[in-house]
């Protein structure tokens, strides 16, 4: 009876079912993040580098298949400038983002005792974001004008004289704006990493002699490595990509390889910016694959 | 020059905030004996441990280790070491760095560390995995490993932190076994944190029974089986079954006992309390069942309840006011003349199976 039963609901479930095979399953499982990545990402890139070797005039782009745009751009004194402008630029912020993202990270990780107090701080390093990067930077400028907030103090404690020339539109005032943009970058995926370290490591290495500065470059240090690497490629990868911080904040002093290609793009020569564009990409994923292979961060993932 | 030493720990009290995680404690444990601290979880003994190990400060009272009182000492410079629950094995070193971690610490040379901690893999029989990260062994392996790091300070106590906790029950009993022998090897003290009654018997020279921050009993395991002192050790122990009542009569040695709903039970007692509360403790594997008691050394009840253990059964009994009194009888002695449950069930025991409780202090005496 039972067994009659059963096989009765089996046949009405097989009438009902749409088979599939299970290989198609998963294929189509994947297909909407493929699609889009495929349309936004994969495409754009292949016309950029598809149009980096098109031939251009003031008016018009000629599809054909010229490389002068690429040796126009690496054979430019101009070109290994910026580029060499923008890894400084690179190079200096990631240095302060690293510093003060660990220890920020640091000390939301293990000086706040409370989850709560900690869930709390780190919202509250979020909050500039409610506001947009433009905002934040431009709002820079009355702080650090030449009768800004920060010389007019200077000059009227009596410190100084004159107000500060470079205060604003130079390289300090770019590196001061970028780690202000960035940092949070670097302190997010630090802060998480640290928080995954089992806290009876740190009393390990107490119990077995360690100092606290011995405990931090022998436990925490090694094992914040593979956030440390992840904020080192968000921020590598935004600042090399940057143009509008540059402009604003150096006044039109400083250049920087985005900044060249939006000069290169608004007098029509799309070719040119895109050939760039591809050198750029190039870098950049070279930087990238070099972090990797110094850190694995396949355990963070 | 005794290596192993003993460790003192006179009315030491531990608050967080408001609450009171141990309570004015006093214990001697002599060195070179295999301590266990047994309790129930928030009973207080991870806290003692800890505050032995110098992991968390001691809010009053003092220890002293040897002739030393490691009160405010840190946690190295105490001569103890301890090995942690989840053996805080750093992820990231090899096991020869794993073990030579304190070398490096005190600034050793790099080859004299990792030829010591070498050495000291040989000993667990770990040195063939010695470039292994932590995460490639097994439980047991890491086991070793964290000891082998405990170990390589020298110290005059190893403080082990629930240590068998994380392993599956075969590797539990096997590396029970390696603890016992490596402590007999060494000969220096254990202290050892655990809740499994089973594994204090198994291990130790000394049990410490707490509960709720204070020591309920401190004694050999033998001791702590046979005469729990209190009502808590015998119920913990769950070998006993515990009477509650009041004592109406007392005299020439032997005490009356009326629970609440009208059962009496007699006991040996050579003091002469009268109207008093009092727990008796009756083990369960001596009370037998079937034959009409002897008056005060037995009732009559029903059987609630008939679980088969292989070599034994256990039979739950309710009667003479008392909910659940077990009887636990070997399976051949059970089935020559099975009961069902819902029967009803003559139990009787002999007087000098019975205990009184809380007659004898909680001090160790060894």
């Amino acid at each position: 009876m039972t067994t009659a039963q059963i096989a009765d609901v089996g046949e009405t479930k097989a009438r009902r079912e749409i088979r599939m095979p299970s290989w198609l399953t998963s294929y189509l499982q994947a297909a909407p993040l493929a699609i889009i990545l495929f349309c936004f990402l994969l495409l754009p890139i292949l016309m950029i580098t598809v149009v980096s070797f098109w031939d251009y005039d003031f008016a018009q782009m000629y599809p054909d298949f010229v490389t002068f745009n690429y040796g126009e751009t690496l054979g430019s004194w101009v070109t290994w400038k910026t580029y060499l402008n923008t890894l400084k630029f690179a190079f200096m912020v990631w240095a302060i983002t690293l510093f003060v993202g660990f220890w920020v990270a640091y000390f939301l990780a293990f000086h706040i005792r409370s989850s709560a107090m900690q869930m709390v701080l780190f919202l509250v390093c979020t909050v500039p974001f409610l506001t947009s990067n433009i905002i934040r930077m431009i709002s820079w400028i009355p702080v650090l004008g030449r009768n800004g907030l920060v010389n007019t103090t200077l000059v009227n404690s009596g410190l100084i004289a004159q107000p500060i020339e470079w205060l604003l539109y130079s390289d300090f005032a770019v590196v001061l704006a970028m780690v202000h943009l960035y940092t949070l970058f670097m302190v997010t995926p630090i802060f998480n990493t640290l928080m995954r370290i089992d806290k009876s490591l740190v009393e390990a290495a107490r119990d077995a002699g360690a100092s606290g500065w011995q405990t931090l470059t022998n436990v925490i240090l090694p094992l914040a490595k593979p956030g440390m690497a992840i904020g080192t490629i968000f921020v590598v990868t935004l600042v090399m990509a940057d143009f509008s911080t540059v402009q604003v904040m150096s006044g039109g002093q400083s250049a920087s390889v985005a900044l060249m290609m939006k000069n290169q793009m608004s007098l029509l020569q799309y070719p040119a910016a895109a050939a760039n564009a591809v050198v750029l990409l190039a870098l950049v994923l070279l930087m990238v694959a070099g972090i990797l292979r110094i850190v694995d961060i396949r355990k963070e993932l | 020059m005794n290596k192993a030493s003993e460790i003192d720990i006179a009315s030491v009290t531990k608050l967080y905030g408001a609450t009171t995680a141990v309570e004015a404690i006093s214990i001697k444990i002599p060195g070179g004996t295999y301590c266990c601290l047994l309790g129930p979880s928030g009973c207080g003994k991870t806290s003692t441990l800890r505050m032995i190990a110098g992991h968390e400060t001691i809010t009053s009272g003092d220890i002293r280790l040897g002739n030393t009182v490691v009160t405010d000492l840190p946690p190295a410079r105490r001569g103890t070491a301890m090995m942690f629950q989840s053996y805080a094995l750093f992820p990231h070193l090899d096991l020869v760095d794993n073990v030579a971690f304190s070398l490096k610490m005190k600034g050793a040379p790099k080859d004299e560390r990792r030829a010591k901690a070498m050495k000291m893999l040989e000993l667990m029989e770990l040195q063939a995995y010695a470039t292994r990260k932590p995460a490639q062994l097994s439980g047991g392996q890491q086991q070793r490993v964290a000891l082998a790091r405990a170990l390589i300070t020298n110290p005059q106590a190893l403080l082990l932190d629930e240590p068998l906790s994380a392993l599956d029950p075969f590797l539990k009993v096997r590396m029970r076994a390696e603890l016992k022998k490596l402590q007999a090897s060494l000969g220096i003290t254990f202290v050892h944190v655990t809740h499994s009654q089973e594994e204090a018997m198994a291990l130790a020279d000394v049990i410490v029974v707490m509960n709720d921050g204070r020591i309920e009993q401190a004694a050999a395991p033998r001791q702590v089986f046979e005469r729990p002192a209190t009502a808590f050790v015998a119920r913990f122990m769950g070998n006993h079954n515990v009477i509650s009542g009041r004592t109406v009569e007392n005299r020439g040695g032997t005490m009356t006992l009326v629970v609440p709903q009208g059962g009496r039970f007699i006991a040996t007692d050579p003091t002469d309390e009268i109207g008093e509360t009092a727990d008796l403790a009756i083990r369960t594997d001596r009370v037998r069942i079937g034959m009409a008691a002897r008056d005060g050394l037995g009732f009559t009840g029903t059987i609630t309840n008939i679980e088969y253990r292989g070599a034994s059964v256990k039979i739950s009994v309710a009667g003479a006011g008392i909910e659940d009194f077990i009887a636990i009888l070997g399976d051949s002695e059970f089935f020559a003349t099975p009961v069902r449950i819902g029967d009803a069930l003559h139990l009787c025991w002999n007087q000098e199976d019975v205990i009184v409780l809380g007659r004898t202090g909680s001090e160790f005496h060894q």
